[in-house]
């Protein structure tokens, strides 16, 4: 009897869990089928440049005091961090490269990766969620445009294209944070600053920098759609869209970037 | 003898059902819409009228077959289709990142035709006119005008690319009487004097008798009752006399 009890409850947590593994797996094949297909659309014509150029403005133009803001401060943070840990092991001097490298290869991409789905998935996904539970995409449909190449594509391309670009002026913006620091209150000589800044940067560095920008920028831009066209009715399925985008962008822009790192990783 | 009659049938559901989950909206609907007659759906809220409005439209999965022209609609041949097609949706459904002469314009300006900018203010303006509406308004925003000066953009958005096969959903719901009856006005004359093929979701029986050859009364998610508009009027079939003209409770 108490036995049957046990054995109930089991099945239940086992079927429960399989339930949900199912439902995460189908989940992500949808995923995958929704960026491979968006990704297919946005090679045919038509084109909607408009909308293309409006998305640059948008995502991109918009995005820039945020990520540059990020950048400076956290620059300057590291400075001093690496100069008060390195100054135990009398290593103040390597403070210029690994601010650069550390700045390149990891902070930059992530940072700017992290800021921007916070602005634009949850943008994204509230607009396209919006248009979904007013009937706007339904009218686009009924219209004769596919939501896939007019809302989509534009959105998936231009974030994939300026994440890489709004990574390297963050880049740029964080090292001279760090410069800033550095020579104004740390004492830095500022040429000599600059010269071992640039001493140790390999393009290696900025490639990795840029190749992890652009993954980041895929999956800011399709979660946002993705979970702004799978959103339910009313405002509650607006908000829920919102916070799924943001949250799963965030998670995969970080294990992902594990695992780039590990492929470029370099010994 | 019959084959020229089945010819002039525009649109036909054959066995159309509709599920959420475990609940069935409709069952096995058969409707056919006769090539330049207009058709009025009426019945309870709630009944599936817009549903099936966009099960029609291939917005939503269905069971069953839906023909336009004879031909099976799949989810291949769908777009070409949509090129004859207009529809009004209930909410109005206008772009709300887009101007109004933007919205109104948008199926001249997005398909392979490629009208000229000019061309298309032109025949936005012509539309504004036509809808009650002044061309001042063309560049607001659809936040910035009511809930009903948005149906009659939405409208004019539905009739702009001139499609041979119409939908509406509650045209004139939301709209002051006056209104309502030169929007039904505007429709009934672009139905019956261009020939436009029709199907008309409508609660105002004023609609339906101004707009529409026949009615289709749906209750309990099949089709209750059948006509023509004048047959209507005699009916005695007691829901739908309920619903044309309610009485009083006290
Ligand atoms: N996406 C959906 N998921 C689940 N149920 C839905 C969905 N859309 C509509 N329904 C249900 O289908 C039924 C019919 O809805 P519909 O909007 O077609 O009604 P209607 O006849 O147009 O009513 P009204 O006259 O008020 O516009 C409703 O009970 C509604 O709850
Ligand atoms: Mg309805």
């Amino acid at each position: 009897m108490n036995w049957n009890k046990k054995e109930n409850l089991f099945f239940t947590l086992l079927s429960s869990i399989g339930t949900n593994v199912l439902l995460l797996a189908a989940q992500a094949g949808d995923l995958i089928l929704f960026i491979l297909r968006a990704l297919v659309r946005s090679t045919l014509s038509p084109f909607f440049i408009k909308e293309h150029l409006r998305q640059i403005v948008v995502i991109g133009w918009a995005s820039l005091p945020v990520v540059g803001l990020t950048a400076f401060f956290t620059g300057g943070a590291l400075a001093l961090q690496i100069y008060s840990g390195g100054s135990r092991l009398n290593a103040e001097s390597a403070v210029p490269s690994i601010v650069a490298i550390g700045f390149l290869r990891e902070l930059g991409p992530v940072l700017c990766g992290l800021m921007v789905a916070g602005r634009v998935s949850a943008a994204i996904a509230a607009e396209l969620a919006t248009m979904k539970v007013t009937e706007q995409l339904d009218a686009l449909i009924t219209l004769g445009t596919d939501p896939m190449k007019y809302l989509v594509a534009p959105r998936i391309i231009i974030t994939t294209l300026f994440l890489p670009l709004l990574t390297a002026i963050g880049n740029v913006i964080g090292i001279y944070g760090g410069y800033l620091i550095s020579t104004e209150r740390l004492g830095f000589n500022p040429h000599l600053y600059l010269e071992s800044t640039f001493k140790y940067i390999e393009t290696g560095d900025i490639i990795s920098s840029l190749t992890k920008a652009a993954v980041f920028g895929l999956i800011i831009s399709s979660m946002g759609c993705f979970f702004g066209f799978k959103a339910s009715k009313g405002a509650l399925g607006v908000g829920k869209a919102t916070t799924n985008a943001v949250v799963s962008a965030s998670i995969l822009i970080l294990a992902s970037n594990y695992m780039l790192t590990e492929v470029m990783f370099k010994q | 003898m019959t084959d020229a009659f089945e010819e002039r049938i525009t649109l036909e559901t054959k066995d159309l059902s509709k599920r959420f989950d475990q609940k069935t909206i409709f069952n096995k609907l058969n409707l056919k819409i006769r090539y330049g007659k207009s058709i009025g759906i009426m019945g309870p809220s709630g009944t599936g009228k817009s549903v099936l409005l966009k099960c029609i439209l291939g917005l939503m999965d269905y069971d069953g077959e839906i023909l336009y022209k004879g031909k099976v609609l799949v989810k291949r041949n769908r777009k070409k289709v949509f090129d004859s097609f207009g529809m009004l949706f209930q909410g109005g459904a206008l772009f709300d990142s887009l101007t109004i002469w933007q919205n109104i314009a948008f199926k001249l300006l997005n398909n392979e035709k490629k009208i000229s900018k000019k061309d298309a203010l032109k025949t936005v303006i012509g539309l504004l006119h036509s809808v009650g509406l002044n061309e001042n308004v063309c560049n607001l925003m659809p936040e910035e005008l009511s809930g009903g000066m948005q149906k009659r953009v939405a409208l004019a958005r539905a009739i702009a690319d001139k499609p041979s096969l119409l939908f509406f959903d509650e045209p004139t719901t939301g709209l002051d009487p006056s209104t309502s009856f030169s929007i039904n006005q505007l429709i009934s004359s672009i139905v019956k004097k261009e020939g436009i093929t029709s199907l008309v979701i409508s609660h105002d029986p004023e609609s339906i008798r101004k707009i529409c050859d026949e009615v289709i009364f749906i209750e309990n998610g099949s089709i209750g009752w059948q006509g023509s508009v004048s047959e209507m009027e005699k009916s005695n079939h007691k829901l739908l006399e309920d619903y044309l003209s309610p009485k009083k409770i006290t």
